[in-house]
């Protein structure tokens, strides 16, 4: 789960990392009211879960309390890559001297937390990663024992950071690296940390995702979750612990497990298909959650032709088919369906399904075929 | 011969009377599997599995009495990394982890804390190991596998299933196939399997079935490449995948160019590593060996 910019410097300023005074605005109101408090040339932050905010205007810079009301009026109700922008952020604006990154995330090659500092920190970051690698400062922690302050004073000197800020820096390194512990997350980003024209350090932008298996232990963040930012099928397919991801192509997938989800995409595109979705049901799925995945998959106007491949373990093929049916008598629909039930109780799942007069392929290469050629003949 | 696993094994299992233990428990027993105990804490002194199979509270004292040399543990996913730890001290020297659902930064703990012990952990969030006809350690479907000399080794859990019945329908049986975990931190990692496979008099060609993300199979076909006689057989799922969800920067920078379906079938097929376009292809090209 990924929290907002607002959320994560909540966070940093409770574990002693210095960010910027501000508050939250839901309104034109709201913005005037916060730069008349901070009484000084004010920063307006869109607070939208995507990338790119500064590029696609949702960051300004204002110099009065009017100006921010005005600029709040444009940028409240419109929207970033799809997303409405329902609050802002408003900030004291700082004079930036110089950007540094610093974050930290899960490495499955040390199979350790690895952080990684650099002095060119910013909006170009991952540019500098690629071009010159040498300038990113890397130190394994120790999932036992913690992070050590002789790491983060490395990580100081690598940067080439001045000696009167190692102090700062060690201590907000500490704290980011505290509230990533803390709060289960998998990555935890200040970027870029500024160190300003009177010399302090400030986080100006900040980056948490929480490990959604760890979310059990924070209740208060699930209460929390923004689920306005997040697209409207995707918060279906979230309430019936569905893995789905929306993708260009016509042919909707229903499948069972991750990596054969894949699989069936692969092999539709191996077939000259295009997948319109990536859906992973899980395992030992019920025909309540089988007939919600359907239902999104029919909800998409793209969708041309519906294959379901299910190889039954856990997921009995016979829960499958009721689920199917039911879908079918609730919803009328012309698109053809190409189902492949193997597995656990599969002889059951197809006598549920023989009244249906559906489409039935007995290997994965078979279904494919015929969902691709369905998906070209079919004119709504 | 089988790698791993085989009807010597002592096994335990860890969550026996919950619903998906008891079941699991089940299947293993009527294929074959040596059951001698189950632990659920409370409710040791009860016999299930109709009186076969006693329980114990602990994993020490269920191995103490019965001898129990590997574990497969069904606990719930915030139970189930302190039922890892519990068995890696009782010294169970393998531990199959069904369950998933484990906060990463957990297993981060219990794999560094293990990393000095004796001990192998498989998973979690993975099917097992199956070795045909009469050893199972994990929740592979009996039916759907023969004996045969193949061994497969996977990231998977659904699409090895389709893999191992692919090689049946062909009728190409599986030495023994190993399911490593989905997850990012598993205890076991390919080039493990692999070696075992190099060695066992049973096996002669082995499918590794991969999925992209991490470098895992970028790690195991060097390994290929420069430590195995036998031929290896891949299969990588993700390659109609879009970009994976950007996991912020930091992932992006650590990760570079690594871990996309393109790069990991590049480095299978210079490591001389066959690809299979689907899995079904699977089969076609080991009877072309």
């Amino acid at each position: 789960m990924r929290l907002h910019e607002y959320q994560s410097k909540e966070i940093f300023a409770n574990h002693q990392i210095p960010v910027p005074r501000g508050r939250l605005a839901s309104s034109p109101e709201d913005a005037k009211l916060i730069a008349e408090e901070l009484n000084r040339p004010v920063v307006l932050k869109a607070q939208v879960l995507v990338g790119g905010r500064g590029k696609s205007g949702g960051i300004r810079l204002v110099k009065s309390p009017g100006e921010a009301s005005d600029e709040a009026s444009k940028i409240l109700g419109s929207k970033i890559k799809e997303i409405p922008v329902r609050r802002l952020l408003v900030e004291e604006a700082v004079n930036i001297q110089q950007e540094i990154y610093i974050g930290m995330t899960i490495d499955r090659d040390s199979a350790s937390t690895l952080l990684i500092a650099s002095g060119e920190g910013g909006v170009d970051i991952e540019e500098i990663a690629k071009m010159c690698p040498e300038k990113i400062a890397r130190v394994c922690v120790d999932p036992l024992l913690g992070l050590k302050d002789y790491q983060a004073r490395n990580l100081a000197a690598e940067i080439e950071l001045p000696r009167p800020l190692w102090r700062s820096f060690i201590s907000i390194i500490k704290g980011l690296y505290q509230s990533y512990q803390e709060l289960d997350a998998t990555l935890a980003e200040i970027n870029p940390l500024v160190i300003t024209a009177d010399g302090r350090l400030i986080a100006l932008d900040g980056k948490m995702i929480i490990d959604d298996n760890a979310l059990f232990r924070h209740p208060d963040l699930v209460e929390k979750r923004d689920l306005s930012a997040e697209a409207p099928e995707e918060i279906e397919a979230h309430k019936f612990s569905l893995e789905y991801i929306k993708l260009p192509g016509d042919i909707g997938c229903l499948v069972n497990g991750a990596g054969l989800a894949m699989a069936t995409m692969d092999i539709i595109q191996h077939n000259g298909g295009q997948p319109a979705n990536f859906l992973d049901i899980g395992g030992g799925a019920s025909a309540e959650k089988v007939a919600a995945a359907l239902r999104i998959i029919l909800q998409d106007p793209q969708v041309k032709t519906v294959l379901i491949n299910i190889f039954g373990g856990i997921t009995r093929c016979d829960e499958v088919a009721i689920g199917i049916k039911k879908i079918l008598d609730q919803i009328k629909t012309d698109i053809p369906f190409i189902i492949r039930l193997v597995g656990t109780n599969e002889k059951e799942g197809r006598e549920i399904l023989a009244s249906a007069n559906l489409e039935t392929a007995d290997t994965l290469q078979e279904a494919a075929e015929k969902a691709v050629q369905k998906s070209l003949e079919y004119a709504p | 011969m089988s790698i791993l696993v085989n009807t010597e094994t002592r096994l335990l299992v860890q969550g026996i009377t919950g619903h998906e233990g008891g079941f699991h428990a089940v299947q293993m027993l009527k294929y074959g599997t040596n059951i001698v105990a189950g632990v659920t804490p409370g409710k040791g002194g009860e016999w299930v599995l109709n009186g076969k199979i006693p329980v114990f509270d602990s994993v020490q004292t269920a191995a103490e009495f019965t001898g129990a040399d590997a574990s497969i543990i069904f606990v719930p996913a915030r139970f189930a990394g302190d039922a890892i730890l519990e068995a890696a001290d009782a010294d169970i020297k393998l531990i199959v982890c069904i369950t998933e659902g484990l906060p990463v930064k957990e297993m981060l703990q219990i794999k560094r804390a293990i990393s000095h012990k004796d001990v192998r952990l498989i998973g979690p969030n993975s099917p097992g190991i199956i070795s045909p006809p009469f050893t199972k350690v994990g929740i592979i479907p009996g039916s759907i596998t023969k004996p045969g000399n193949v061994g497969v080794v996977s990231r998977s859990g659904t699409l090895t299933y389709e893999v191992v019945y692919a090689l049946k329908q062909a009728d190409i049986g599986t030495s023994t196939c190993v399911g490593i975990g989905g997850d990012p931190i598993v205890g076991t990692d390919f080039i493990d399997i692999l070696s075992h496979f190099e060695g066992d008099s049973q096996t002669d060609v082995v499918v590794m079935i991969g999925e992209i993300g991490g470098s895992e199979e970028e790690k195991a076909a060097a390994y290929v490449a420069n430590h195995m006689t036998k031929p290896v057989i891949g299969f990588i799922a993700g390659q109609a995948a879009p970009p994976n969800k950007r996991m912020g920067h930091a992932g992006a920078i650590i990760e570079g160019g690594v871990g996309t379906a393109e790069s990991k079938i590049t480095a299978l097929k210079n490591a001389g590593i066959q690809v299979a376009h689907y899995p079904e292809e699977i089969p076609e090209l080991i009877k072309k060996l």
